[in-house]
């Protein structure tokens, strides 16, 4: 099926606007606008270009391998494959973990979050923020925050370099470490190591929490303007703690639809594919997941965030419970369903990390040597967590050689395929529908792809300097209008 | 009055037997190596321990020391010709370090590491390999084998079983296992056999271990091959 604007219905005679590739997210995307003479919005589609193949070259390896192997997808994330990943393999094995060993799974996972949601916020979003969706582009980016807000900056990297320690000192380095193997972790925390990161945590609580403060703030300037941006309504979906708290690392699957009503709750994650189905469209290498009880057309969901602190009933760290509380007041103590209220649900996120860590650091389990364990075999596993853009499937079969025969990835980006593209042509409705193109008008389809953090392929990425291309061409196929960016950030027509 | 070569200018003692590779290694001189390991045999096919005795270029693991004898090892000529040679191993099979469960306790890569390999230089062959999982305990995965023959010298002289050999010529040379269907978990081959532990890359795994020495505790985290080697420990302890 398709959805309103997806497919124009007399696409040759229409002119073809691209944004290749959109700027500051993680991996490679573009997106194609169809217009007619009037500049009238006929198609949006927001496309992911990349094709990796992780499901299939896995086939054949030992099924010890896959928690290092397939964090390779990501360089911003990877903790989260490589929990995922363990966790399925934890089933594979028959593992119930040890306190020290999930204990120190948490940690890492907290680190993980904490770090790509600072280098969300500050490094990628920030700079629309701050200083306009349609600023001035040559300082509409990272450096341009640290020449005019230069504390803002500083706590940004310091707050994601805190999460890469935590990271470093769990997994063995800052990126794509070994720390989680099949049945438990491979070390635990020396007490020079507890040490050195308690050292720091009360500053990054404040700083987090100086960083929820300044989201509020700038979302409660114009609360009418960043609730209507993209707006539209959809279900949400994530992992829940059996008392209903949010949870990262581990849970059941809370859905609840555009009413708030649960579609599902507390389901065990292990029979996934009962409840959750993909669907393949010929213009995207990303498929399209939606939930199997509503249908292709209504079954499609929000995850990350957003979906998170909406869905949970509660935070189970003080200072971001409070936070929680004030953003559901916002509106009226029902799901918000702005989009970019993920901005400010991914910070309060990066809060209860900070406090999530303080916590555990003051937990001697950490320093335990009880790390692994296993029990009765089985052929086939299941992981799932909340990664920080959302709910990560891993999902593997092995044989009896113990090689993995089969695998499927749905990664959170995936999850909110359709919801991104709901954002886009909402956006282009807004903003763009008939008006002369700008790069300013443009860069507000991307504002709303940003909102969801997007790790469109994810190992490479690239901040503010990608070179952009963007051709408006007429009916006849002549171009009328051209923006280029090159590699080094310079605009030109 | 000992015997003595000299080593790049150095004079080391040895005793009658011993090779210019023993003796260097007994003197704490390393002379990078791969298909070397004191327990065995020498074999002399790897060429990396390629060093220039009086003007003519030996095999330091196979040439007898003799008495007064020049050796030129570390000269920039020589690390170059054996960074290429190291180089041609990586592109001939599929070394993907960042997933190798041997990284970091890998002889391959130590000495890749040892002699300045920033790239393969080489266009890959991605050649097709087979992998073998049929063993209860052992995985064999021949993407990473470099027929250094020293699960072949292990098997056959210390486990008396014959299971390894090699097949085919050339760039057709391949590791080969001995049962009647080729399958490694058709053999005698046993989990606690010396050539199970021998294999200085990571072509034989042994099963359900992967990862499990953190980041910090490997072997080379912390300390070179050439400083490894000469500290004591011998050529292909991997356990």
């Amino acid at each position: 099926m398709t959805f309103e604007l997806e497919t124009a219905a007399n696409p040759e005679n229409l002119k073809r606007v691209v944004i290749e590739p959109v700027t500051r997210v993680e991996g490679h995307g573009k997106v194609t606008l169809l217009l007619d003479e009037d500049n009238r919005i006929h198609q949006a589609r927001f496309h992911i270009v990349e094709f990796r193949g992780f499901e299939k070259f896995i086939q054949g390896r030992p099924y010890t391998e896959v928690p290092v192997l397939v964090q390779r997808l990501c360089g911003i994330c990877p903790v989260s494959h490589h929990l995922a990943a363990s966790k399925a393999m934890d089933m594979i094995i028959g593992a119930q973990l040890t306190p020290s060993a999930e204990k120190l799974r948490r940690l890492m996972h907290f680190g993980q979050v904490m770090q790509s949601h600072a280098l969300h916020f500050f490094y990628l979003a920030s700079p629309d923020l701050l200083f306009g969706f349609d600023s001035e582009i040559a300082t509409r980016n990272i450096v341009g925050v640290a020449a005019a807000y230069p504390e803002i900056a500083r706590q940004g990297v310091a707050l994601r370099k805190y999460g890469q320690e935590v990271i470093r000192l769990t997994a063995g380095k800052r990126i794509h470490g070994t720390g989680a193997i099949p049945g438990g972790v491979n070390k635990n925390l020396t007490l020079a190591e507890r040490d050195f990161l308690l050292k720091d945590i009360e500053q990054m609580i404040v700083w987090s929490q100086g960083a929820v403060d300044l989201i509020k703030k700038i979302y409660c300037e114009r609360p009418e303007f960043h609730n209507g941006f993209g707006y539209y309504r959809s279900s949400f979906m994530s992992l829940v703690r059996p008392d209903g708290a949010l949870d990262l690392y581990h849970g059941g699957l809370r859905a609840r639809d555009e009413h708030d009503q649960d579609i599902f709750d507390h389901l065990d994650y292990g029979h996934y594919w009962d409840y959750v189905h993909e669907e393949v469209k010929p213009w995207s290498y990303m498929k399209f997941p939606f939930i199997r009880s509503r249908g292709r057309e209504e079954g499609w969901y929000r995850v990350g965030p957003l979906a998170r602190v909406n869905n949970c009933d509660f935070i189970p760290t003080p200072l971001a419970e409070v936070e929680r509380r004030i953003f559901k007041a916002f509106d009226g103590g029902s799901a918000t369903q702005a989009t970019l209220a993920y901005h400010w649900t991914r910070m309060i996120e990066m809060l209860h990390c900070a406090e999530g860590i303080q916590d555990l650091l003051h937990d001697d389990d950490l320093l335990g040597d009880d790390l692994l364990s296993q029990g009765e075999r089985a052929l086939r596993g299941v992981g799932v967590i909340e990664a920080p853009r959302g709910t990560l499937i891993h999902h593997y079969r092995i044989n009896e050689d113990e090689q993995i025969v089969r695998a499927n990835l749905i990664v959170s980006t995936t999850h909110n395929n359709q919801a991104m593209n709901e954002a886009v042509r909402q956006v282009a409705l807004q903003y763009l529908d008939g008006k002369e193109l700008t790069e300013g008008l443009l860069n507000h389809i991307e504002v709303a792809i940003r909102a969801f953090d997007p790790c469109l392929s994810c190992a490479t990425h690239a901040v503010g300097k990608m070179p952009l291309e963007v051709e408006l061409i007429d009916a006849e196929g002549k171009e009328i209008d051209r923006l280029v960016r090159n590699s080094s950030g310079a605009c030109g027509v | 009055m000992s015997k003595t070569i000299t080593i790049d200018g150095t004079k080391i003692s040895f005793t009658e037997g011993q090779t210019i590779m023993d003796a260097a290694l007994a003197a704490k001189v390393y002379i990078p190596h791969l298909c070397h390991n004191p327990e065995f045999k020498p074999h002399g096919s790897c060429k990396l321990c390629t060093v220039n005795v009086n003007g003519r270029a030996v095999s330091a693991c196979t040439m007898p020391a003799s008495d007064g004898m020049e050796v030129e090892n570390k000269t920039e000529t020589l690390d170059n010709e054996r960074r290429a040679i190291v180089q041609m191993l990586f592109v001939e099979g599929n070394h993907l370090c960042p997933t190798c469960e041997k990284s970091g306790n890998c002889q391959l890569q130590a000495v890749a590491y040892c002699l300045g390999m920033m790239t393969p230089h080489y266009n890959h062959f991605y050649p097709p390999r087979e992998i073998d999982a049929s063993h209860p305990d052992v995985f064999l995965d021949r993407n990473r084998c470099i027929l250094c023959e020293l699960c072949v010298r292990a098997s056959r002289d210390v486990d008396g079983k014959n299971v390894f050999g090699l097949s085919g010529r050339g760039i057709g040379s391949r590791l080969v296992v001995n049962s009647a269907s080729g399958r490694l978990g058709d053999s005698t081959f046993a989990v606690t056999d010396r050539a199970a532990k021998v294999c200085p890359t990571g072509a034989i795994l042994i099963k359900r271990q992967g990862f499990s020495v953190p980041i910090g505790s490997r072997i080379y985290d912390h300390k070179p091959i050439c400083q490894v080697e000469t500290e004591g420990k011998s050529g292909g302890e991997h356990e």
